[in-house]
C-alpha cells in the first residue's frame, strides 16, 4: 500500500502544471454547447496539441506521451485545478479512441487519431434511436451493403455534440432477422456532412443546442470506416463501454477541483452553518473518488480488468456531480437562478450525468446482477 | 504508487475470517449480551494471537506496531463478524498510552494489552465507557488529565445489546496530566470506521443471500428491481467508503480520518436499514441473527465522532487532497 509517486511521476506533474499555468486562459470560455464557445474550445485543443498536452496517454505516434495511466490521472488533476476549460473532443478521445486501439486497423489509426488530437476532426456519438434508449440493443438503423462500402439509413437521436461536430460514430445494423437483437450490428464512423445526413439540433433544458437529431438517407460509408467485423457491433461497442467508463470517462481530478470551488464560494459566501454538510460531502466524495480510482488503476496495471465494476464509479461520479452543484445552487441563493454563470453551466451540465452512457437504472441492474449476483428479473 | 492490499495484509484478513467462522461468533455475541463473558474472553485471547491488539502498540512495548494499514484491514474482519467487546477502545487507549511524555504507564501496561491478557475501555467523548464491567484496564480522560480509573458504576445497556456502556470511577491514578490526544482519536476513529465498514459488508452479504433465497410471488424477491436498487446502492455506497478506509491508514491525517469515519458509518447504517427492509419482519426479530449487525451499525455511527463532527474536522482545514 502506497499512495506516494514517483520523483518521475512528480516532475511529470510538475511540468504539466508549469505548461498550464503559462496557458490555461484566464477567462472562461464561451459555453461549448454554442457555436462561438465550440470554435473556442475546438482552438483550446490545437494549443493543447501543439505540446502534446491534449492526449498524454496516447502513444507518442498519435500525438501522445504514452503516459501511463497513473501521470493520466495525475495530468487530470493538474488540469482541473488549474480551471482548465472542458474538453470538446471527449467522445472521440474517450470512446472511438479505445475502441480503435483495441479494434481498429493500424491505417485506421493512422488516419484518425491524429486530426482528434489536435480538435481538427471533432466526434460526435450516434447510439440512441427514438425507439431505442436504454434498450440500445433493438435499434432499427440499417447500414446495407453495397459497392465499396455500406448505405447507412435510419434516425441516430441524443447525439451528443453532433450540432456542432464534423465526424460520428456509432451502430448500425447489418444482418436483419437474426435471432438476437444484438447480433448483426456493425461499429462504424460517418461524416457529418456527407450528402444524404441532416442534421436537426436539439435544445437542452437551458436551450442550448448540446445534442441533435441525425436523419441519415442512404449515407455511403467506404468500408475503411467499418470498425472490426461486420456483425461484431455490440461486443465492440460494450466492452470499450466496461473499461472506459470505469476509468476514464469523468477523472477524479474534475471533481477535487469541483469541490474545492465550492470550498471557496462556501468561504465567499461566510460559510454559512445550512451548506456545511454538503460542502463537507463534496470534500469527502471528492477523495473516495480518486482513492477508489486508484485502488482501480492499481489493479489496472497488476493486468485486472475493470469490468462491472464500473457501474459503480458510473453512479458514484453522477450523483455526486448533482448533488455538488446543488449545494453551490443553494449557497449563491438568489444569485443561483441566472444562467449565465460558471456554476449554473456546470450544474445543466451535471443534470444529464444520470441518463447517459447507460442511465443509471442499468448501472443499478448491472451492479445487482453482475457483482452481487441476483437473478435476472424484468426491466 | 500501489493502492492495494499486500499479500500478507490479506493472509491477516483471510486468517481472522476463518478463525472467527469457525468459532461460532454469533453464539458468543449472544452470551456476551447477557454478561456472559467466558466465551468472549477465550475469543478475544484468539484474536490477539493473531496480532491484533499488537498492531496499535509500538515494539519499545512489546507490540507489532504502529501499523494502522493492517489494524484496518483487521477491524474490518471484527465487524464482518460482529466481534463484541471493547475492541476500538482497546486500541485506541493503546495509542493514547504510547504517547504519553512519561514512558512509564505505557511499560507497565502495554505488554499486556498487546498480549490480549488485558482489555482496555475509557471514557473520554462520552459520558460512559464501553464494556467497563468487562474491561481490566479502565481509563478516563478527564479535564484534570488521563486517570486509571478504580471502578464503573451501573450499566446501561446500549441500542445494541452487544455493548453495555458504564460510567466510571472519579480518581485512580493519575497517569498524565496533559497528555496527547490527537494520535489517539485517529486511531479510535480508523478502527471504529474499519469495524462499520465490516458490518456494513456482513449486513449486505446476508441479505443478498437472503433476497435470493425468498421467494414471493412465485420469484425470488432479489429478481425485483427495487429490490435489486436498494442493494446496489448500498454495494456503491461500501465500495466508495473502502478506499477512504485504506486511504486513513496510510495518511492518518484527521481529516482522512474523518471522512472514512463518516462516510463508513453511514453506509454501514444506511446498509443495514436496506437489510432490514428486505428481511421484512423476520429482520426485525431479536432472534435472528441479523439483529447482532443491526443495531451495531447504529451504535457505531456516533461512537468517536458523530457524522456532524466528523464533517467539521473534514472542513477544518489540514486537508492534503
Amino acid at each position: 500500500m502506497d499512495l506516494t509517486h514517483s520523483p518521475a511521476d512528480e516532475e511529470f506533474r510538475a511540468e504539466a502544471r508549469a505548461w498550464l499555468r503559462a496557458h490555461v486562459p484566464p477567462d472562461p470560455l464561451p459555453s461549448l454547447e454554442t457555436a462561438e464557445g465550440f470554435a473556442a474550445h475546438r482552438m483550446w485543443e490545437a494549443e493543447l496539441a501543439a505540446d502534446r498536452w491534449s492526449v498524454v496517454n496516447w502513444p507518442t505516434a498519435y500525438g501522445g506521451r504514452d503516459a501511463t495511466l497513473v501521470r493520466w490521472l495525475l495530468f487530470e488533476e493538474e488540469y482541473w485545478a488549474a480551471g482548465a476549460p472542458g474538453r470538446v473532443n471527449q467522445n472521440g478521445v474517450s470512446l472511438l479512441a479505445p475502441t480503435l486501439f483495441e479494434y481498429g486497423t493500424r491505417e485506421q489509426r493512422a488516419r484518425v487519431l491524429p486530426p482528434m488530437a489536435t480538435g481538427e476532426v471533432i466526434w460526435a456519438q450516434a447510439w440512441s434511436e427514438p425507439e431505442a434508449g436504454s434498450d440500445l440493443a433493438s435499434l432499427r438503423s440499417r447500414a446495407v451493403s453495397t459497392d465499396g462500402g455500406w448505405l447507412l439509413s435510419g434516425q441516430k437521436t441524443w447525439s451528443s455534440r453532433a450540432a456542432f461536430a464534423d465526424r460520428a460514430f456509432g451502430l448500425f445494423r447489418t444482418a436483419p432477422d437474426l435471432p438476437k437483437p444484438h447480433q448483426g450490428l456493425t461499429y462504424l464512423m460517418f461524416d457529418l456532412r456527407a450528402p444524404g445526413v441532416t442534421v436537426r439540433p436539439l435544445a437542452r433544458l437551458d436551450g442550448k443546442p448540446a445534442f441533435a437529431e441525425l436523419f441519415l438517407d442512404e449515407v455511403f460509408v467506404p468500408d475503411e470506416d467499418v470498425i472490426g467485423e461486420p456483425g461484431q457491433g455490440w461486443r465492440i461497442a460494450m466492452s470499450t463501454a466496461g473499461n472506459e467508463r470505469g476509468l476514464m470517462l469523468r477523472s477524479p481530478g474534475r471533481f477535487l477541483a469541483s469541490a474545492d470551488r465550492l470550498l471557496n464560494l462556501w468561504h465567499t459566501q461566510g460559510s454559512p452553518e445550512s451548506a456545511r454538510a454538503g460542502v463537507a460531502d463534496a470534500l469527502i466524495g471528492a477523495r473516495a473518488y480518486q482513492l477508489f480510482t486508484y485502488a482501480a488503476a492499481s489493479r489496472f496495471l497488476d493486468g485486472e480488468s475493470i469490468g462491472p465494476e464500473s457501474s459503480l464509479n458510473k453512479v458514484f461520479w453522477s450523483e455526486y456531480d448533482i448533488a455538488l452543484h446543488e449545494t453551490a445552487l443553494d449557497l449563491l441563493a438568489a444569485e443561483g437562478e441566472p444562467a449565465d454563470t460558471d456554476w449554473s453551466e456546470r450544474y445543466v451540465f451535471s443534470l444529464a450525468g444520470p441518463l447517459y452512457a447507460g442511465t443509471n437504472e442499468i448501472q443499478r441492474d448491472i451492479i445487482a446482477e453482475r457483482l452481487l449476483g441476483l437473478p435476472k428479473g424484468r426491466r | 504508487m500501489r493502492f492495494l492490499l499486500d499479500a500478507e495484509q490479506r493472509a491477516l484478513a483471510d486468517s481472522l475470517d476463518s478463525m472467527l467462522t469457525a468459532a461460532d461468533t454469533p453464539s458468543v455475541i449472544r452470551e456476551w449480551s447477557r454478561g456472559e463473558h467466558a466465551r468472549g474472553r477465550a475469543l478475544w485471547s484468539r484474536i490477539a494471537e493473531t496480532g491484533v491488539f499488537a498492531l496499535a502498540v509500538p515494539e519499545a512495548y512489546e507490540g507489532l506496531g504502529p501499523r494502522p494499514v493492517e489494524l484496518a484491514v483487521a477491524f474490518m474482519e471484527l465487524g464482518r463478524h460482529a466481534v463484541p467487546g471493547p475492541l476500538v477502545e482497546t486500541v485506541t487507549a493503546a495509542a493514547l498510552l504510547a504517547g504519553l511524555p512519561d514512558p512509564g504507564p505505557a511499560k507497565r501496561l502495554l505488554p499486556a494489552l498487546a498480549a490480549g491478557e488485558a482489555m482496555a475501555t475509557l471514557a473520554w467523548t462520552a459520558p460512559y465507557a464501553l464494556d467497563g464491567e468487562a474491561a481490566t484496564t479502565r481509563l478516563a480522560l478527564t479535564p484534570r488529565g488521563l486517570y486509571l480509573s478504580p471502578g464503573h458504576g451501573p450499566v446501561r445497556p446500549s441500542l445494541d445489546p452487544a455493548r453495555s456502556l458504564t460510567p466510571l470511577d472519579p480518581g485512580g491514578e493519575l497517569l498524565s496530566p496533559d497528555p496527547p490526544t490527537a494520535q489517539a482519536l485517529a486511531y479510535a476513529r480508523l478502527a471504529t470506521a474499519a469495524q462499520a465498514l465490516g458490518v456494513g459488508l456482513a449486513l449486505l452479504d446476508r441479505t443478498v443471500t437472503y433476497v435470493r433465497q425468498r421467494t414471493q410471488f412465485g420469484a425470488p424477491v432479489g429478481s425485483f428491481q427495487a429490490v435489486k436498487h436498494r442493494l446496489a446502492d448500498a454495494k456503491i455506497a461500501l465500495e466508495f467508503a473502502r478506499p477512504l478506509v485504506l486511504g486513513a491508514a496510510l495518511t492518518m491525517t484527521p481529516a482522512d480520518v474523518a471522512a472514512a469515519k463518516v462516510t463508513a458509518c453511514e453506509a454501514a447504517y444506511a446498509t443495514a436499514r436496506t437489510a432490514l427492509q428486505l428481511h421484512g419482519a423476520i429482520g426485525y426479530t431479536a432472534e435472528y441473527d441479523l439483529s447482532l449487525w443491526l443495531t451495531k451499525a447504529r451504535a457505531l455511527r456516533n461512537a468517536w465522532g458523530s457524522p456532524d463532527v466528523c464533517r467539521a474536522d473534514v472542513l477544518s482545514g489540514d486537508r492534503r487532497w
